[in-house]
């Protein structure tokens, strides 16, 4: 049996705000595998964002095991989710995704520089991302004199530079109209076909409905995990 | 990530909002200008002092009547016991090359129909070379002429511009001008001198109708030997003048060189303490800048978020702010240095003394901008490097 690429092994997570103790996630189990493309849903409120946090090496689990490609990263110090965070998971999020007044090209090579890869080759894989969203063009405009899609577009040509093991999208649609957002569930449903995991983060069933796979959440424990039958 | 990367990204940073980073580098542009204009006025009027000072003879010993003390006192005149042949005797000691009698009086000098009180140096021809007179025209009285106590003079430039006003220097030679009424020959005119100097012998017998001396001028071979010196001619002189005692002595050594040394020291001091006071705006700056730093990081609180997310570790943040605050105090003491240059030199033409910049005052304005923005950029830059990503990224 071959191992998931994504292990969440009865996670549970509790923030402590002074006197207050609050458990956003109460034991979640699932796994993703290599190559699907997963929605969590959920309504604000439910952990669907703490699931992310920590499925993108953002925090750790108060208790339970996370696995990623086989790793326990539970406990990790900060530098070494720092590095997770780099080479494995590439991130979209909803709003404040490129450095201000920053050129598109200087915000996808920004993990490269972080990774330490040689500086030869900066130009040459964000040019080659970028041409997978289709922005080549716009590689040397400054990131405030882009449209809403745009950014989002650039962000996941961000997300895929370093080659990661899976991409995170947290509400990417969220400030777009309708069609950039199908736009963008459209590349991001090519990008998977290419072969790249995906998760996508939202409250609304339409942009789920782009994904295969749906894990839905609802005060802290999963609710439903369903598979989209093959059309 | 590679310094220079890091220089890049500073820079990037700071372009984003210039006006801000003028304001910010305000206090060190003034700091750096203030310290680097103090340092080189000091400097360039201690070269002054000392340059005036070693033309005088920086190689000269000067030998006076009365008691051991510092300055001129009126004592000098009252005191008589200091006599031809105790020159005499002084150019006896080795290390010693030349040696002039000295008697100095004002007097007043008549020609042209100008009057000018002027002050009248007796001298042996030898005080041309142990002064190391220049003459813009004309030449001093030899040995013979001293010997003959001949009525010859050479006059200072500015004696003569009084006199007969700019440019009389070749007409002026072999005129004659009047001393107290009595008749002198002009021989030659001395560049950068307010006084009349004629022949010792001269002087003391006609002019001033005494035997004594006012001062001897000692030139010396090793100016390094110069304490040794001083110490033969006080015993020589103790011994000419029946004295037992050092603290009875009726007369006094001058060394040149060690009043260069005491107002090199003095200057230097009061540079120091100025400079010390001009360092006080810098710390004032490096605390500006520290503000402004703290504020930039509440600002950016989810940029620094997304570069957590995207994979920056705790030195990365804290290396960038760092250099950040650095790039900061190093373009303003840069910006400071050249103002504190032209600062200097409008202000030592104003002052006409000479315009100074060392080396080390320029590695001083630039380590100390580099010191300031490490030691005032750090806080803001660790409080960066430590936030959480989560809480930057949600931070509004």
């Amino acid at each position: 049996m071959k191992k998931p690429l994504i292990s969440f092994d009865k996670i549970t997570k509790t923030y402590i705000t002074g006197p207050v103790e609050y458990q956003a996630l109460k034991g979640v189990s699932f796994k993703i595998d290599k190559g699907e493309f997963v929605s969590i849903m959920g309504p604000s409120g439910s952990g669907k964002s703490t699931i992310m946090n920590i499925m993108g090496a953002l925090d750790t689990p108060t208790t339970g095991k996370y696995k990623l490609r086989g790793k326990d990263i539970s406990k990790y110090s900060e530098d070494e989710l720092a590095g997770i965070r780099n080479k494995e998971v590439g991130f979209v999020f909803q709003s404040f995704n490129l450095l201000p007044r920053t050129t598109v090209l200087k915000n996808v090579i920004r993990p490269m520089m972080y990774a330490g890869i040689k500086k030869e080759e900066w130009e040459k894989r964000a040019v080659e991302k970028l041409a997978l969203v289709g922005l080549v063009d716009k590689m040397d405009n400054l990131s405030n004199h882009l449209s809403g899609g745009q950014i989002q577009r650039v962000a996941i040509a961000r997300a895929l530079v370093m080659n990661p093991s899976i991409v995170m999208a947290d509400e990417p649609t969220g400030n777009l109209d309708t069609k950039t957002a199908e736009e963008i569930m459209t590349t991001l449903s090519r990008l998977n076909k290419q072969g790249t995991t995906v998760v996508v983060i939202t409250h609304e069933e339409n942009i789920a409905e782009f994904t295969e796979r749906m894990i839905r959440v609802k005060d802290g424990v999963v609710e439903e995990d369903k598979v989209k039958k093959e059309m | 990530m590679e310094l220079a990367e890091l220089f890049l990204l500073a820079i990037e940073a700071l372009r984003r909002n210039v006006g801000r980073t003028l304001l910010t580098m305000l206090g060190i542009i003034i700091g750096i200008a203030s310290v680097i204009t103090i340092m080189s006025l000091g400097k360039g009027s201690t070269k002054s002092i000392v340059d005036s000072i070693s033309a005088f003879g920086a190689n000269v010993l000067t030998v006076s009547p009365g008691k051991a003390r510092r300055g001129p006192g009126g004592e000098s005149s009252t005191v008589t016991t200091l006599v031809s042949d105790d020159a005499k005797e002084i150019e006896k000691l080795s290390n010693v090359e030349a040696v002039s009698r000295v008697v100095s009086k004002s007097k007043t000098i008549t020609a042209n129909s100008e009057s000018e009180n002027v002050l009248v140096r007796g001298v042996d021809a030898v005080y041309s070379e142990i002064q190391s007179l220049e003459f813009l025209s004309g030449g001093f009285f030899s040995d013979g002429d001293v010997s003959s106590a001949a009525k010859d003079v050479a006059l200072g430039d500015e004696v003569v511009e009084e006199l007969y006003g700019i440019g009389a220097e070749e007409f002026v030679i072999g005129e004659t001008i009047r001393i107290d009424n009595r008749v002198f020959q002009v021989v030659g005119v001395i560049k950068e001198s307010g006084e009349a100097v004629v022949p010792v012998t001269t002087a003391s017998s006609i002019l001033f109708g005494q035997t004594h001396l006012d001062s001897i001028s000692v030139k010396m071979i090793e100016t390094d030997l110069s304490s040794i010196l001083e110490t033969e001619i006080e015993n020589l002189l103790l011994d000419q003048h029946d004295i037992d005692e050092v603290a009875a002595a009726d007369f006094n050594i001058r060394n040149s060189q060690s009043m260069v040394d005491t107002i090199s020291s003095v200057t230097g001091t009061l540079t120091a303490l100025l400079s010390g006071i001009a360092a006080i705006s810098l710390v004032v700056g490096g605390i500006g800048i520290m503000n402004i730093m703290l504020v930039t990081v509440t600002e950016r609180t989810r940029e620094i978020g997304l570069l957590k997310a995207l994979g920056a570790k705790y030195r990365d943040v804290l290396s960038q702010f760092l250099i950040e605050a650095v790039v900061l105090t190093i373009l303003g003491g840069l910006i400071g240095m050249t103002l504190g240059i032209l600062v200097a030199l409008v202000a030592s033409r104003a002052m006409s003394i000479p315009f100074v910049v060392t080396l080390s005052s320029i590695g001083l304005s630039v380590g100390v901008s580099v010191g300031v923005g490490v030691l005032f950029g750090w806080y803001p830059a660790k409080k960066a490097a430590k936030l959480h990503p989560i809480d930057a990224l949600r931070y509004e």
